[in-house]
C-alpha cells in the first residue's frame, strides 16, 4: 500500500515538472496580463487589444498552444525581439497568456461595414 | 535725373570677363556699374547712424546713378523657363531669386502659377508628389545656400524615388555686389556641390545664353530615364542688371526634345522571354515600372501572358491590387515563400533586388548571415534604368544583385517587346501550364483577400482605433468618388491596399523613396493640386510625426485652395523607432519601460484638429470612439468637395 502511495506521489511530482517545463508558472491573471501587454511593448507590434498588424501577428482568437506561446516569447523563429525570464518573468508570461486568450476576435460576416466592401 | 540703364555696360560683360580672371574684370569694369567703394571699417551690427550714412541717405545722386532699366536680365530668364511649360512654382521666398520672382509675377504675369510655400523641404516634397500624379515637373527656387539646406533632405527623396525636381538656386557670385552680411552668408562658390551626389545634373552659367542652353540641356537630362532631379543656378547679377543692349537681339531659346526612353537590346529581350516561358513558376517583382497610365497596362498583358504572379513593392500604382494575378506579399516571410518557389524572377525597375531574392539575419538576433532563398538554378532577369546611371556616395542603389540577365534600360519602354517576344515563344503545351498556374494564383488571391477581411475585423471597436478600420471607414466615404490616395501605407499596415480597389494610375503614388521623414503632408498637398484640375477627391492618411516637420504646408493647401482630404494617423510617436529601441532593449538583456524616451509624441498630446484650424484648414476631432469615425470623415468630404483642404484627426493604433 505503501508503495503504491509512494509511486501516486513519485507520479504526480513527475507530471507536474514536465508540467511546468512546457507551461508558465502558474494560471495567468486576465488583468494583470492587459497590464503587462501594454507595459512590456506587446502592444507596439500587435496592437492594444491583439488585432495585429504589419509588424505582429493578430493574437487575438489565437492558435497557439500555452508552450508554443510561451517558447516563441523566449526563443521567436521570426523577427519578434527575444523576452528572458529577467525581463518578463514566468508568471508575467501567464498572465500575458491569459490576457491573450480573452481577447475576442470578430470576422469580417459580424461586420456590416466589412462584408459590404469584401462585396464590391 | 537718373537715366536709364538701357546703354550702360550690364554686369553681365563682367562676368563673362570674371571667368577669365577677376583682377581683370574689376579694373576693366567702367565706375558707373560699380557699387560705392567701401572706404569705411566694418561697422558694428546695430551702430547709431554714422555721419556717412546720413551722408549717403541725403546726398543728391551722382548724374552716372542709374535707377532703373526696362528690361532686366530676369524677363529673359523667365522667356526661357516658360518655353518648358511647366505648370508651377514652388517656393518658400529668398532674396537671392527676388530679380526672378518679380520677372515671374509683373513680367511673366504669375504665369506658371507661383505657390507660395513656408519651407523648402516642403516645395521639393510638394513638387516630388505633384510629378508622381500629373508626370510632369515642377518649378523649385531655393536660396543656394540656406534654401538649399533646408530642401536638401526631400531632394534626396526624389532622386531615390526617380522623381524629377527642377530646383533653381538664386546666389550672388560677384564679391562685389554682395551688398551686406546677409548677401556674404547667402553667397557660395559651387552652390550645388552640397546636393552633387543625389541630383542627376547641374550647372552655375556666367551669361543669359548660358543660362538658356543648361536650362534646356537640364530639363532634358531630368526627363530621360532614368528621372532624377536637377540643379540651376541663376546668379543675382544676371537676374537683376539689364539684359546688355547688344545681346537683345541675339540671345536665342533652344529648342527643347526629350529622347525617347531607352529600351531593351533586342537580343536580350528575347532571351529573357524564353526563361520566362519556360519557367514553371516565373514571378515578376515589381518597382517602379508605371511611369505612365500605359506602364500598367503593360504589366497586365505581360503578366497574363504569362500567368505570372505580381509582386509589388509598393513604389508606384503598378498593377491593379484586385487582379487575380496581384501578389499581396508584401514583405518577408510571405514574400520570401512566393520568391522561394520561383524558378525565374524576373525584377522591373526594382532597387531592392537583391533584398527581394535573399534572407538575412533578422534584427533579433547577434551576428548577421545572408542566403539567396531562390532555388538553385532559378534565373534571375533585371530590367532597369538604374542600371544607366548611379552615384557612388550614398548607397540607395543597394547590395550587387548577381542574376543571369541584366538589361540596362527603361521597363515600361522595353516592355512592349518583351511581351511580344513572350507570345511569340509560347507553346500550346507552355500555355496549358501558364493557365493551370494562373487558376492557382487565382484561388490563393482570393484566399488572401478573404484572410485579410476577417484580419482587418480584429478590434473593430477598439480606442484608439485600428488602422484597419480607419482604412475601412474612409474608403467607405470616398469610393465612389473619383479618389486619389496619395499615402505610403507602410506605416498603417498596408490596409488601404488590401481593402480598397485600386485599378488607375493616380489611385496609389507610394511613398518617400528614401523614408526621409517630411515627405508626406508635403508631398500630399503638392499631388492634391495636381489633382485638382481633373476634379479628383485626393485623400492623405497623415502620419503625425511626418507632418511635425513643416506643417505651415497645411497653410499653403488653405491658402490656395487645394482640395484634400487629410486623415491623421496620430499614433503619437515615432512609432518605428519605439520598435527599434524595444528591439535594441531585448537584444541587451532589458526592460523597455525606458523606450519611450525620444520617441513619443505625448505629455502633452498635440491636437491636430487645432493646428489645422490655425493655419485655416476646416478639421475635426481628435476622434477616439470609432463610432465617430464615419461621421466625421462625411462632413470632410463635403468641405473637400467644395474645394477646400480638410482635416480630421484621428487618435489610432501604432499601426
Amino acid at each position: 500500500m505503501k508503495t503504491v502511495i509512494l509511486i501516486a506521489i513519485l507520479a504526480t511530482f513527475v507530471t507536474g515538472v514536465t508540467i511546468l517545463a512546457q507551461q508558465p508558472a502558474s494560471t495567468g491573471n486576465v488583468e494583470n496580463g492587459k497590464k503587462l501587454f501594454l507595459r512590456d511593448g506587446c502592444w507596439e507590434c500587435h496592437g492594444t487589444v491583439g488585432q495585429g498588424g504589419r509588424d505582429g501577428a493578430r493574437l487575438a482568437d489565437t492558435a497557439l498552444t500555452t508552450a508554443q506561446f510561451t517558447r516563441y516569447i523566449r526563443r521567436p523563429t521570426g523577427a519578434m525581439p527575444a523576452y528572458i525570464d529577467k525581463v518578463v518573468s514566468d508568471q508575467a508570461v501567464a498572465d500575458i497568456w491569459a490576457y491573450v486568450k480573452s481577447l475576442p476576435a470578430k470576422q469580417a460576416k459580424d461586420i456590416p461595414l466589412l462584408t459590404e466592401l469584401k462585396g464590391q | 535725373m537718373a537715366k536709364s540703364k538701357k546703354d550702360a555696360v550690364g554686369r553681365r560683360g563682367f562676368l563673362k570677363r570674371a571667368a577669365v580672371g577677376a583682377a581683370a574684370a574689376l579694373a576693366a569694369k567702367p565706375a558707373s556699374a560699380l557699387p560705392a567703394p567701401q572706404a569705411e571699417p566694418a561697422r558694428p551690427a546695430a551702430p547709431p547712424a554714422s555721419a556717412r550714412q546720413v551722408a549717403l541717405e541725403t546726398s543728391t545722386p551722382t548724374p552716372s546713378d542709374v535707377y532703373t532699366t526696362d528690361r532686366p536680365g530676369a524677363d529673359f530668364m523667365v522667356d526661357v523657363l516658360k518655353s518648358l511649360n511647366f505648370d508651377y512654382i514652388f517656393a518658400n521666398p529668398g532674396s537671392s531669386f527676388r530679380g526672378l520672382q518679380e520677372s515671374f509675377i509683373n513680367y511673366g504675369k504669375n504665369q506658371p502659377e507661383w505657390i507660395t510655400c513656408c519651407h523648402e523641404e516642403s516645395s521639393v516634397a510638394m513638387a516630388h508628389g505633384y510629378f508622381k500624379i500629373e508626370g510632369k515637373p515642377i518649378l523649385c527656387m531655393a536660396h543656394g545656400t540656406v534654401g538649399l539646406q533646408h530642401a536638401s533632405m526631400a531632394l534626396y527623396n526624389a532622386y531615390a524615388d526617380r522623381v524629377p525636381v527642377y530646383l533653381i538656386l538664386g546666389n550672388e557670385q560677384e564679391i562685389a555686389f554682395r551688398r551686406s552680411d546677409v548677401e556674404w552668408t547667402h553667397a557660395v562658390q559651387d552652390a550645388a556641390s552640397m546636393v552633387r551626389d543625389y541630383t542627376k545634373w547641374d550647372d552655375s552659367p556666367i551669361s543669359l545664353g548660358h543660362f538658356a542652353e543648361s536650362a534646356v540641356r537640364a530639363y532634358k537630362v531630368m526627363m530621360t530615364p532614368p528621372m532624377e532631379p536637377i540643379v540651376l543656378c541663376a546668379n543675382g547679377g544676371l537676374q537683376e542688371e539689364p539684359m546688355p543692349e547688344e545681346e537683345r537681339h541675339t540671345l536665342r531659346i533652344p529648342k527643347l526634345v526629350i529622347p525617347s526612353p531607352p529600351a531593351g537590346d533586342p537580343n536580350a529581350v528575347v532571351e529573357a522571354a524564353k526563361m520566362l516561358v519556360a519557367a514553371d513558376n516565373p514571378v515578376i517583382v515589381a518597382g517602379r515600372v508605371a511611369r505612365t497610365p500605359n506602364g500598367i497596362k503593360l504589366l497586365v498583358e505581360l503578366a497574363e501572358t504569362l500567368q505570372a504572379t505580381v509582386i509589388d513593392r509598393k513604389f508606384r500604382m503598378n498593377f491593379p491590387n484586385r487582379h487575380p494575378l496581384f501578389n499581396p506579399a508584401a514583405a518577408p516571410p510571405d514574400l520570401s515563400r512566393v520568391v522561394a518557389a520561383a524558378d525565374a524572377v524576373l525584377g522591373l525597375e526594382v532597387p531592392d533586388f537583391w533584398n527581394a531574392t535573399h534572407a538575412m539575419t533578422p534584427i533579433n538576433r547577434m551576428g548577421m548571415t545572408s542566403r539567396p532563398i531562390t532555388k538553385t538554378g532559378a534565373k534571375l532577369i533585371t530590367i532597369t534604368a538604374g542600371d544607366l546611371f548611379s552615384r557612388s556616395n550614398y548607397q540607395d542603389f543597394g547590395r550587387y544583385a548577381e542574376v543571369d540577365l541584366a538589361i540596362a534600360a527603361d521597363a515600361e519602354a522595353t516592355l512592349p517587346a518583351l511581351i511580344e517576344a513572350c507570345k511569340r515563344l509560347m507553346t500550346a503545351d507552355r500555355k496549358r501550364v501558364a493557365d493551370e498556374r494562373g487558376r492557382k494564383l487565382a484561388a490563393e488571391h482570393k484566399k488572401v483577400r478573404e484572410r485579410d477581411f476577417d484580419l482587418a475585423a480584429a478590434g473593430w471597436d477598439a480606442s484608439p482605433i485600428t488602422t484597419a478600420r480607419l482604412s475601412a471607414e474612409l474608403y467607405n466615404v470616398i469610393k465612389k468618388e473619383d479618389w486619389s490616395f496619395l499615402s505610403d501605407t507602410t506605416f498603417i499596415s498596408w490596409w488601404p491596399l488590401r481593402l480598397w480597389d485600386f485599378d488607375k494610375h493616380y489611385q496609389f503614388i507610394g511613398g518617400h523613396g528614401a523614408y526621409g521623414v517630411g515627405y508626406q503632408a508635403p508631398a500630399a498637398v503638392g499631388a492634391a493640386l495636381a489633382n485638382k484640375k481633373h476634379g479628383r477627391v485626393s485623400v492623405n492618411i497623415q502620419c503625425d510625426g511626418d507632418l511635425n516637420y513643416a506643417p505651415g504646408v497645411l497653410w499653403t493647401a488653405a491658402h490656395h485652395q487645394i482640395p484634400l482630404l487629410n486623415v491623421m494617423h496620430n499614433n503619437r510617436g515615432y512609432h518605428q523607432e519605439r520598435m527599434f529601441l524595444q528591439d535594441m532593449a531585448s537584444r541587451a538583456g532589458r526592460g523597455i519601460e525606458n523606450t519611450h524616451i525620444g520617441v513619443a509624441l505625448d505629455n502633452p498630446n498635440i491636437n491636430y484638429a487645432m493646428l489645422a484650424k490655425a493655419y485655416g484648414m476646416w478639421s475635426a476631432g481628435p476622434i477616439e470612439n470609432p463610432k465617430d469615425l464615419g461621421p466625421a470623415l462625411k462632413a470632410a468630404l463635403e468641405v473637400v468637395k467644395k474645394g477646400e483642404p480638410a482635416l480630421v484627426d484621428v487618435v489610432t493604433q501604432a499601426r
